[in-house]
C-alpha cells in the first residue's frame, strides 16, 4: 500500500508523506515537516497549502480502501478549518475516516495533529466522486452530486 | 520579522514594482513552482493591475499519473496562495494574514500543464477577509476549481 500510495501519485512522494497506519476506510498518513514546505521563513511554520496536500491525499486513501473492488475516484470538494496555528519544526499527521460511501460519492472525515489527535491543528470535511472502471473524469462540468440514497 | 516591518516590506515592494517577487520569498511556493504576474490583465479599480498565480506544470505535482492529473493539494495550495497576495495586493493588512479556513470545489481534472489563478476580495472587515479564487487551465471560462478562503487580518 504504501509503494502504490507514492509510486502513482508523485506529489505525495515530493511531500515525503508516509502512511502510518490503514485499514478499510480509516488511514493515517505523516507529513515530515521539511524546510521546503514552510510558508513563513521567519516562523518554520508549515504552509497550509502542504497541509491541505496531506489532507487531501489522507481522504483520498481513506477512501481507496473503503471501496472494493477498487475504483477511480477524484476530489470533488473539500472544507479545512484551521484551528491552531502549527507548531514550527514539527510533523503533522492526518487521519481521515470515510464515514459513507454510495454509487458515486463518498463523504469523509479528517483531523490534523502534531502528536497529540485532542489538540488538532485543522479539521477537514471531503467528498469524492468514484467512477466506474475504465471511466475518466469528464471533461465537463462537475455532474451534480446525487443524493446520498 | 515583526509586524510593522511586514508593512513596511509589503508597502515598498508595491511602491516599487517588486510585489511579485514576494512569492520567492515563500519556501513553499518555490517547492510548488508558483508565481505572481502584476501584469496579467486590465488594472483594477484601484489602479493595481490583475493579480495572476501561476502554478508551473512540474511532474512532481501530479496527483493521479493514469490519467494524468494534478494533485488536488496543489491546486488548493495554488487558490490559497493566490488568495493571499490578492489580499496583500488590494488591502493594506498591518501584519501577515492567517488563514482560518478554505473550502475547495473541484470542477474539472486538472491536465499536466501551466495553471493560473486570480481571486476577488469579497469583503474586507476589520478582523476578517473571504476572498473566492478561481484556477483555470487554456480557458478562463472552464475552471478546474473554484475556492473561498477566510483570513484573519487583525
Amino acid at each position: 500500500m504504501n509503494v502504490a500510495f507514492t509510486a502513482n501519485v508523485p506529489h505525495n512522494a515530493a511531500l515525503g508523506l508516509e502512511l502510518v497506519a490503514a485499514a478499510p476506510g480509516d488511514v493515517e498518513i505523516r507529513l515530515p515537516w521539511s524546510p521546503d514546505l514552510v510558508g513563513n521563513p521567519d516562523t518554520g511554520v508549515l504552509h497550509g497549502g502542504a497541509v491541505t496536500s496531506l489532507v487531501d491525499a489522507t481522504c483520498g486513501a481513506a477512501v481507496f480502501l473503503a471501496i472494493v473492488p477498487p475504483r477511480p475516484i477524484a476530489t470533488l470538494d473539500l472544507r479545512i478549518d484551521h484551528l491552531r496555528q502549527a507548531r514550527p519544526h514539527v510533523d503533522v499527521w492526518c487521519r481521515a475516516t470515510c464515514e459513507r460511501v454510495t454509487t458515486h460519492i463518498a463523504f469523509v472525515r479528517a483531523i490534523a495533529h502534531q502528536g497529540d489527535p485532542t489538540e488538532p491543528v485543522a479539521t477537514v470535511a471531503a467528498t469524492f466522486m468514484i467512477f466506474r472502471e475504465g471511466q475518466v473524469r469528464p471533461d465537463t462540468a462537475t455532474p451534480a452530486a446525487e443524493p446520498a440514497t | 520579522m515583526s509586524d510593522h516591518e511586514f508593512a513596511a516590506r509589503i508597502a515598498a515592494a508595491k511602491r516599487d514594482g517588486s510585489f511579485a517577487a514576494l512569492a520567492e520569498g515563500i519556501p513553499y511556493a518555490r517547492f510548488l513552482g508558483f508565481s505572481l504576474r502584476t501584469d496579467a490583465g486590465p488594472d483594477g479599480p484601484d489602479g493595481r493591475g490583475a493579480l495572476l498565480g501561476v502554478l508551473a506544470y512540474a511532474q512532481r505535482n501530479i496527483g493521479n499519473a493514469a490519467l494524468p492529473a494534478l494533485h488536488g493539494g496543489t491546486l488548493a495550495a495554488l487558490l490559497e496562495l493566490t488568495a493571499m497576495f490578492e489580499l496583500l495586493w488590494r488591502a493594506d493588512t498591518p501584519k501577515l494574514p492567517k488563514v482560518i479556513g478554505c473550502t475547495i470545489d473541484y470542477l474539472r481534472s486538472a491536465k499536466p500543464q501551466d495553471t493560473f489563478a486570480a481571486a476577488q476580495l469579497v469583503r474586507q472587515g476589520r478582523r476578517v477577509a473571504p476572498l473566492r479564487v478561481l484556477a483555470w487551465q487554456d480557458d478562463r471560462s472552464r475552471p478546474v476549481a473554484s475556492a473561498t478562503v477566510q483570513f484573519l487580518v487583525g
